[in-house]
């Protein structure tokens, strides 16, 4: 399983990656951590021309935290992500994500902007980019565009980045002055595959305990991963009674369309659905009740 | 964990030692076949068949030969005219079989074209280059179809798909249906497994041309490896060397690259240059021909109501593949032990093998073993349940007693001893199944799905492979033997020669602790190499479970004969008779006379290099060989299918408690108990060890491992995304319990066990998920239960009520 | 037609290696292959099994999942760099020799590097983490028992020794 062979360019900047791309965008892939894209080159699925390599782009590696959204470079690594204290205290649902991506081979090379690049229907990133309604910095030779995470993701595997763009940042919302609870979970074969069925919930409360904000999503159905705004709006004012998380939960499941696949049949993973949905909702909420 | 000193009251076996082999390999200093460099090899890629069955109307390699630093394309047109065909071990001289395709492709992943170059990736870009034009042709994966009359045949000159079918009848079945007080018919499906270690198939070949001889290296488990490549490639035995001392990552049973190795010789002689081919992981699980039983059973049993079982009436269909070697032959092992360790008197047993156009088949640990007692353990359940009665009680009752050994089961073997309840009772004691027992109840009180699973098994061990003959009458063979030879050099070191490869079963500390025991000299100074197939004493490689008994046997048999030409030796120069000679710690003396004595340096002294002071008639030097035949083995079987297969039988019971979410319906294994009596644990680490492994690997056949088929032939599972091996994450953390009923047939009372764990773990976890499934009337009986069909099971029975 | 090659400067096991290699060369087989370190291992090349994990500036990662080229400038460290200064065993080796924390070896180095990046951030690590530190590194031989023993086993004497 050797790969095809390619001519291989190392960028020193954002630029010089932007403007390889520029002239030759089709026939150049970028290559972050690898982990999904050698693995297909392994198999020949994948035979760039060219491949350029932004891991040693400094600029690409940081984790910026500011007043509304913490500012993430693409090529930071998974593992200092989830390491992060202050990231966490700031974003929960990352770190929490993180903890069922791949192993930690995975996550000690995989990068933040190389998994939502990637967009795999079964990953967990893009799910909390999903929920979180996080912002991709796309930058080329002509500018900067910042896209929202709807718009981003369009399908399986496909997202809005331009053969002429690169990933340049990701802004993830933070949740400031509230008492905020998030939750993850998901359903796999093994511990650290891809996921079957995939939830993710936040909710803040006030000092009633009742909700005023919510966002929820569900990933791994072979599609990209949804968001359920309306569903969610329904919840606040609520208590998040069992009846209310029940009801938000299945009917996210219905809008699912999931495929089937070796591991798990559509049925299945509809079912799945509206059980992980219902969970996150419930311990997003005790999180959020939890605190001060 | 292993004790500081021997619980049997043996020097060194017994005892925690460390193993000989470990150092090597925490070093990164182990010797594969992938770090074997040849000077000048060049790398094979292969080009393989997309569709399950079809004719190659055309290839075009012109493109793929005109790649700079490719050396040669071959293609089966060349490479079946110049080889012969692959060995079968049924009846079946019109199931050839050959290393590439020649007009026609039998399975998807089927090799058609090997390309050699300079580099594996320069040989990977012109095997894409090469271009074949099939004719796609009617194909057949389900192997139901398969055996029946107007289903494609993978053969036609075979004239059906069936490879072997024969009714064996052991007792007075029919009588005993007739007149029991119940009975009942179940299905149980095993799905298409195998041991994929973690390193594939890899072989290194180079033909000398001054000394005619091809070398090879390989990562192999093979019995009749060098005799086979051989034949295949023409050549007379002594012009194939097989180099033993390669470490082989893993194989328990898989590694068996015959094919492999005859295409990569033909190349190595007809380039006359050093081939490798390592597989890749793709074409491992696609072409590499090593997937594991396929193996559908439908059983009867017939019982009274105080549950004694009467007679078992066990058909059982497995899917070999496109073609055979040895897999066929799977459906025989268990003949060995076909009505496990319990008191059946009367049994009938109807094998069928049948090809599809899949994937071939490949020996998996057990051979045949483990889906067997699969289906034999769910039918224990299934009468229980019958008969509200409980399940370990049932067991009891029908076990074979301990004053009842050594006990003649209905096919012809006789099982040589055993304390299945002993061991039974050690189980249930350390996993404190009544404290288990309420667990599960407040369990399933909270709204959980819990279940208990109880199985037991016997591991036959020894390697008596009588399933030979007995599939194959033609094939009148019955030496199944090992070797050892023993030396002591002049300066009065030991070093032990063994015969065959290893795989991690720990063979040098084996040998040597064996050797340390009889000459009563210390194991960390004893070193054991391996011969190569020229110049080794005969092997039978380590398959069934079989080398403690007969390496360790051949080992112990050695050093006893060089214990005695020191006895002769001390005798003649101590002037007193072998009698009177008091042997201890490789010294020796005149027994109530210790000043007269002579110690090890002397005695080595004079063997090598004191001719003068030599008893007459004994040889200069000290070494010995010893080869021997399996014990009990010997004997072609009776015209009714009764023959003794394997000499000694080890036995396990596993207790396992599983809970099942009851909205995910992920199963997760909570506690796991496993007893285990092996007879006398020669290493208990290396034993323990094998055991984990075993029922790791269990938990893979049970829940995880599948090679999946689409009703259009592809394989769906052929990377490691889709065939699910178990992490340190889906194994729980195991007990195992020791007990020990020593072989009477062994050296030192030691049984086989390198099965152990893998042969009653599906059956025990199917059993647990089934208990759990119970209160609810859902029940699954086809592996590997995934969460998906325990989902499906639990919303049918849902819908049900 | 021969592929372009690169100049690459990768500081393996303390000591830096220069070469020039095809992009498509894998990290794990130029350690192998060119550098001859054949202890670490390729069992799937498809970043599943870890059997090919090796420390990249002190972090475990698949090195079938990475080219020699990306590794210029870097510092890797393979299962032969962890034995002490003197060439002794370093005490996880010795652990997992004591507790025969392996069978047929092929596993045996990734499931070192993987358990000594653990030790090296967790020096009291419980059964889960241990199980979930080698969870990307299949076994077939040990059911990985006797592996979380033997590691458990090192973190024992390292935290002794420390004392």
């Amino acid at each position: 399983m050797k790969a095809a062979s390619f001519e291989y360019v190392r960028a020193g900047s954002v630029d010089e990656a932007c403007e390889l791309l520029r002239q030759d965008g089709d026939a150049i892939k970028l290559i972050a951590g690898g982990q999904s894209l050698v693995p297909m080159m392994a198999m020949r699925l994948a035979r760039p021309h060219r491949l350029v390599d932004i891991n040693e782009i400094a600029a690409l590696k940081f984790v910026a935290p500011g007043p509304d959204a913490v500012r993430i470079g693409a090529c930071t690594r998974q593992c200092l992500v989830e390491r992060d204290d202050a990231l966490a205290a700031l974003v929960p649902l990352l770190r929490q994500a993180l903890a069922w991506v791949g192993h930690i081979q995975t996550r000690n090379r995989g990068t933040v902007g190389g998994s939502l690049a990637h967009a795999d229907p079964a990953a967990e990133l893009p799910l909390v980019a999903q929920v979180l309604s996080a912002r991709m910095m796309l930058r080329s030779t002509v500018g900067v565009r910042s896209v929202s995470a709807e718009a981003f993701f369009a399908g399986p595997l496909t997202t809005a980045i331009e053969p002429h763009e690169c990933l340049e940042e990701i802004h993830w919302p933070v949740w400031s002055g509230m008492r905020t609870g998030c939750a993850f979970t998901e359903v796999s074969r093994r511990h650290g595959d891809f996921a079957i069925l995939a939830a993710a919930a936040q909710i803040a409360v006030d000092n009633d305990g009742r909700c005023v904000r919510a966002s929820f999503g569900l990933g791994g159905g072979g599609q990209a991963p949804l968001a359920f705004p309306d569903l969610a709006a329904r919840l606040l004012g609520t208590r998040l009674e069992a009846d209310a998380v029940q009801s938000a939960a299945h009917e996210a499941a219905v809008k699912l369309d999931p495929g089937s696949d070796l591991h798990a049949s559509a049925d299945y993973r509809r079912h799945l659905a509206s059980v992980l949905a219902a969970r996150v909702l419930r311990a997003a909420h005790e999180h959020a009740m939890s605190k001060q | 964990m292993a004790p500081e000193k021997s619980p049997y009251g043996f020097r060194y076996i017994g005892k925690k030692r460390r193993t000989k082999e470990d150092p090597r390999f925490v070093m990164g200093r182990g010797r594969f076949v992938a770090d074997v460099a040849l000077p000048g090899m060049k790398h094979v890629a292969l080009v393989a068949s997309p569709y399950p069955s079809a004719r190659i109307l055309s290839l075009r390699t012109e493109a793929a030969r005109a790649t700079p630093g490719v050396h040669y394309v071959l293609t089966g047109e060349e490479f079946c005219a110049a080889t012969d065909t692959l060995a079968i071990g049924v009846d079946a001289p019109e199931v050839t079989r050959y290393a590439l395709a020649k007009d026609v492709v039998r399975y998807a992943g089927e090799w058609v074209a090997a390309v050699v170059a300079d580099t594996r990736a320069i040989a990977e870009d012109a095997a894409e280059l090469i271009e074949v034009d099939y004719e796609p042709t009617p194909h057949v994966i389900d192997p139901e179809h398969a055996v029946k009359a107007g289903s494609p045949l993978v053969h036609p000159a075979h004239g059906s798909n069936v490879l072997f079918h024969r009714r064996f009848v052991w007792g007075p079945v029919e009588q005993a249906f007739a007149k029991a007080e119940h009975r009942l018919a179940l299905r149980a499906v095993w799905g298409r497994s195998s041991t994929v270690p973690i390193e594939t198939f890899g072989v290194a070949a180079q033909w000398d041309p001054g000394q005619q001889m091809l070398d090879i290296w390989a990562s192999i488990q093979m019995p009749k490896y060098p005799d086979q490549t051989a034949r295949a490639l023409r050549l007379p035995g002594n012009a194939v060397r097989v180099h033993y001392d390669v470490d082989v990552g893993g194989s328990y049973g898989g590694k068996r690259g015959i094919k492999h190795t005859v295409l990569v010789g033909y190349l190595a002689r007809r380039l006359n240059m050093p081939v490798r081919l390592l597989e890749d992981r793709l074409e491992n699980m696609r072409g590499g021909d090593a997937h594991g039983p396929d193996r559908i059973f439908d059983i009867e049993a017939a019982f009274d109501g105080d549950g004694t079982i009467r007679a078992l009436r066990i058909r059982a269909l497995d899917d070999v593949g496109a073609y055979a070697g040895r897999s066929p032959l799977q459906l025989g092992k268990p003949i060995s032990a076909i009505c496990g360790p319990y008191r059946i008197a009367a049994v009938e047993y109807e094998p069928t093998s049948v090809m599809t156009h899949k994937t071939p088949q490949e020996a998996v640990r057990g051979f045949g073993q483990s889906p067997t007692n699969f289906a034999l353990e769910r039918t224990l359940d299934h009468v229980a349940r019958h008969l509200d009665m409980d399940r370990i009680e049932l067991r009891r009752k029908n076990l074979i007693r301990k004053d009842e050994f050594p006990y003649s089961i209905p096919s012809g073997s006789t099982y040589d001893s055993g304390d299945y309840h002993a061991v039974l009772d050690k189980a249930l004691a350390a996993i404190e199944y009544p404290a288990l027992v309420a667990e599960r109840d407040r369990a399933r009180r909270a709204g959980r799905f819990a279940g208990i699973g109880i199985a037991t098994c016997l591991e036959p061990s020894g390697g008596n492979s009588a399933f030979e003959p007995l599939f194959n009458p033609k094939n009148d063979t019955t030496t199944w033997m090992d070797s050892c030879l023993v030396r002591v050099d002049l300066s009065g070191a030991i070093t032990g020669v063994m015969n065959t490869s290893s795989s991690g079963q720990g063979h040098e500390t084996l040998v040597s602790t064996v050797i340390g025991e009889v000459l009563e000299r210390d194991p960390a100074d004893i070193r054991v190499v391996r011969a190569d197939s020229l110049s080794a004493l005969p092997s039978n490689s380590p398959v069934g479970s079989r080398m403690a008994i007969m390496l360790g046997g051949a080992a112990a048999g050695a050093a006893r004969r060089i214990k005695e030409a020191l006895i002769e030796i001390a005798a003649h120069n101590l002037g007193c008779t072998a009698e009177a000679i008091e042997y201890r710690d490789g010294n020796a003396a005149v027994r109530g006379h210790p000043q007269q004595r002579l110690t090890w340096d002397e005695l080595v002294a004079i063997a090598h290099r004191k001719f003068h002071r030599m008893p007459a008639g004994l040889e200069p030097g000290l070494q010995a060989t010893f080869v021997w035949e399996v014990p009990t083995g010997g004997a072609l079987p009776s015209a009714d299918g009764t023959v003794q297969i394997y000499p000694c039988y080890a036995f396990e019971a596993h207790v396992v408690y599983v809970e099942i979410d009851p909205e995910t319906a992920k199963p997760s294994l909570r506690k796991y108990v496993c007893g285990h009596d092996c007879g006398v644990m020669i290493n208990p680490d290396i034993v323990h060890g094998m055991t984990y492994g075993g029922i790791a690997h269990g938990i893979g056949a049970a829940l995880y491992e599948k090679f999946a088929y689409s009703s259009d032939g592809q394989l769906e599972s052929g990377t490691f995304m889709d065939y699910l091996i178990p992490s340190a994450m889906e194994v729980p953390t195991i007990s195992i319990v020791d007990h020990c009923t020593p072989s009477p047939l062994t050296t030192f009372g030691q049984k086989g066990s390198g099965e152990a764990g893998y042969l009653g773990a599906p059956a025990a976890i199917a059993n647990a998920i089934n208990d759990a499934l119970a209160p609810l009337g859902a029940g699954i009986e086809t592996l590997p239960i995934t969460q998906d069909a325990l989902w499906r099971a639990i919303e049918t029975a849902k819908a049900g009520r | 037609m021969s592929e372009p090659l690169y100049p690459i400067a990768v500081v393996v096991n303390g000591v830096e290696r220069t070469a020039n290699v095809p992009a498509r060369l894998s990290l794990v087989d130029w350690l192998r292959e060119e550098l001859r370190l054949t202890g670490t291992h390729i069992g799937c090349e498809h970043g599943v099994c870890g059997a090919c994990s090796v420390m990249l500036d002190n972090e475990p990662v698949r090195s079938c999942l990475i080219y020699a080229v990306q590794a210029d400038g870097h510092c890797v460290t393979t299962v032969e760099g962890l034995a002490q200064p003197d060439g002794s065993l370093s005490v996880l080796q010795d652990s997992f020799c004591q507790v025969h924390g392996l069978q047929c070896g092929y596993c045996t180095p990734g499931m070192l590097i993987a358990a000594q990046g653990l030790l090296n951030t967790t020096p009291h690590p419980t059964d889960e983490q241990i199980r979930e530190a080698i969870g990307g590194n299949l076994c077939r031989c040990t059911g990985y028992q006797q592996i979380v023993d033997a590691v458990k086993h090192a973190a024992e004497r390292l935290a002794a020794e420390a004392k």
